[in-house]
């Protein structure tokens, strides 16, 4: 049986390469810069457990409080309140982050990939019936699972935006910087503001990390991580069609 | 060694790697405060200062300035706040009256300074926002005067590398002796038209929470570089000697010397 014929039999397989080197190698930095950096931003938001919106901490009306002891320490590296450490950590991983992310954004842009994960007109209407299909657990087979739905169009796109907000909103908290760009304080409505936009664009990314692991769980786990490592990627025919 | 158990070697890292969140580094045989782990994670300072410098070019860029009624009701007073130093307290019991503020080091003409003496230079007084590197900022209205004034005053020598401040609280009774506040800061900042050496806060005196008679404002950076309760000024060539070699009192406790981020 030549190759063709096994890979449009009914219940076959066949393997592709779904992700480019590029891709792959940005991918599995950013995983591990995104922990270090979670980790280490908690570690630093428990030197100050509280959020405030403006230019100065209203100590006696925050936006919202965890103290005093903030994230629990099984979250935060180190795992010892060590602040001085929380920040080393998150400054080396925060310029890994910034560097890998613009290499994967220049691919993404300048090579034409965005298209992959531009949602189309149909892509917008067929929202209602994609949700139907996510909650139903009910994932394309064929060449259906090689393109994208729009709901991971939509949380694609909704992440990569954050990641760039998130490190600007990072960099309004250095006063150097505000110096430098004082635009940019304005931009968020204040050194404060700035704080907490990072954590609030830090706790969507968890919620889409979250969201994507599970999906990767419910997906097909084996086939989804090696597509991630080799590029090479499984498909199931859809007997049916055949 | 077969393909397969190289992959599901390779799914068992990245699945860790996923899992990493929930996991603490010290189950992976990481620790997180090694000094191999920091001596890497530390080069990191070295381009955020190098980038940051680049980009606040030209030097003089000026930290932003705040209208009167942006002045913080409550102005968190931090580090030490009432130090129990004998030499500052009998100083602190006659109202600074015999303070004297040494200027010296690689300088040609040293110098001692008492308040009116300081108040003699031309005042600069600016509103601005202290940012605390634990994340809360505050803003209030310092006047001083210029430490570019004063240094110019007492002639550095062509050797000067960077400007260190010895302050007169003990922060830390360690059995080094090395609990001593003290800062560095190089050239640059000291030149800083918004560097300035103050002695009012929000048009009284520095209150002695706030550092009295005496502190530093370096408004690029972040507040503990701005040294309180300022006993002498030296200008020196290196920091290696100081403390704990590292620059100052929370460098040495693993702080980073160069605080713009």
């Amino acid at each position: 049986m030549s190759a063709a014929e096994r890979a449009f039999r009914p219940g076959a397989q066949r393997v592709v390469l779904r992700h480019s080197a590029l891709t792959r190698i940005c991918h599995g930095i950013n995983a591990v810069c995104f922990f270090a950096l979670l980790m280490s931003g908690l570690q630093i938001f428990n030197a100050h457990p509280t959020l405030n919106f403006g230019q100065t901490t209203d100590f006696a009306r925050p936006l919202l409080s965890l103290a005093p002891d903030g994230f629990p320490s099984w979250a935060t590296l180190p795992e010892a309140q060590d602040l001085a450490v929380g920040r080393r950590w998150h400054f080396f991983f925060a310029w890994a982050l910034a560097l890998n992310g613009a290499v994967y954004l220049a691919d993404l842009l300048l090579r034409g990939r965005i298209r992959r994960l531009w949602p189309s007109a149909s892509d917008l209407a067929s929202i209602p019936h994609a949700i139907v299909e996510h909650a139903r657990l009910r994932f394309p087979k064929g060449d259906a699972a090689l393109s994208y739905n729009v709901l991971q169009k939509l949380a694609y796109l909704a992440a990569i935006a954050a990641f760039p907000l998130l490190i600007l909103a990072g960099l309004t908290m250095s006063p150097a910087i505000d110096a430098a760009f004082p635009w940019l304080v304005d931009a968020f409505g204040g050194r404060q503001s700035a704080r907490a936009v990072h954590f609030l664009l830090a706790s969507f990314l968890v919620a889409f990390v979250a969201i994507h692991l599970a999906m990767v769980v419910l997906s097909g786990p084996i086939n989804n991580i090696v597509s991630m490592i080799t590029g090479r990627y499984r498909i199931e025919e859809e007997g049916h069609d055949a | 060694m077969t393909r397969e158990t190289k992959l599901t070697r390779r799914e068992t890292l990245l699945k860790l790697i996923a899992g990493g969140g929930a996991l603490s580094l010290a189950g992976c045989g990481l620790d997180a405060r090694s000094p191999a782990a920091l001596a890497v994670l530390e080069k990191a300072e070295t381009l955020t200062r190098l980038a940051q410098r680049a980009l606040l070019a030209p030097r003089e860029a000026l930290a932003r300035e705040y209208r009167p009624q942006d002045i913080s009701s409550y102005f968190r007073p931090n580090g030490s706040t009432a130090p129990d130093d004998a030499d500052y307290q009998d100083a602190a019991a006659i109202g600074f009256a015999d303070w004297r503020l040494e200027v010296g080091g690689l300088v040609d003409n040293p110098l001692k300074l008492s308040l009116a003496d300081l108040r003699a230079f031309a005042p600069r007084t600016q509103i601005t926002r202290h940012d605390c590197v634990e994340g809360w900022s505050c803003i209030a209205q310092w006047k001083g005067a210029r430490l570019a004034s004063v240094l110019a005053a007492a002639r550095p020598k062509p050797a000067a590398r960077f400007i260190a401040l010895f302050c007169a609280d003990t922060l830390e009774q360690s059995l080094d002796g090395n609990g001593r506040y003290y800062e560095t800061i190089d050239l640059v900042d000291a030149a800083h038209p918004q560097t300035i050496l103050a002695y009012e806060m929000n048009g009284a005196p520095l209150p002695v929470e706030h550092g009295a008679p005496l502190r530093l404002r370096v408004e690029r950076q972040l507040g503990y570089k701005m040294a309180k309760y300022v006993m002498r000024i030296e200008a020196i060539d290196g920091f290696a000697a100081l403390g704990r070699g590292r620059g100052g009192f929370w460098e040495d406790r693993g702080y980073e010397w160069y605080a713009g981020i």
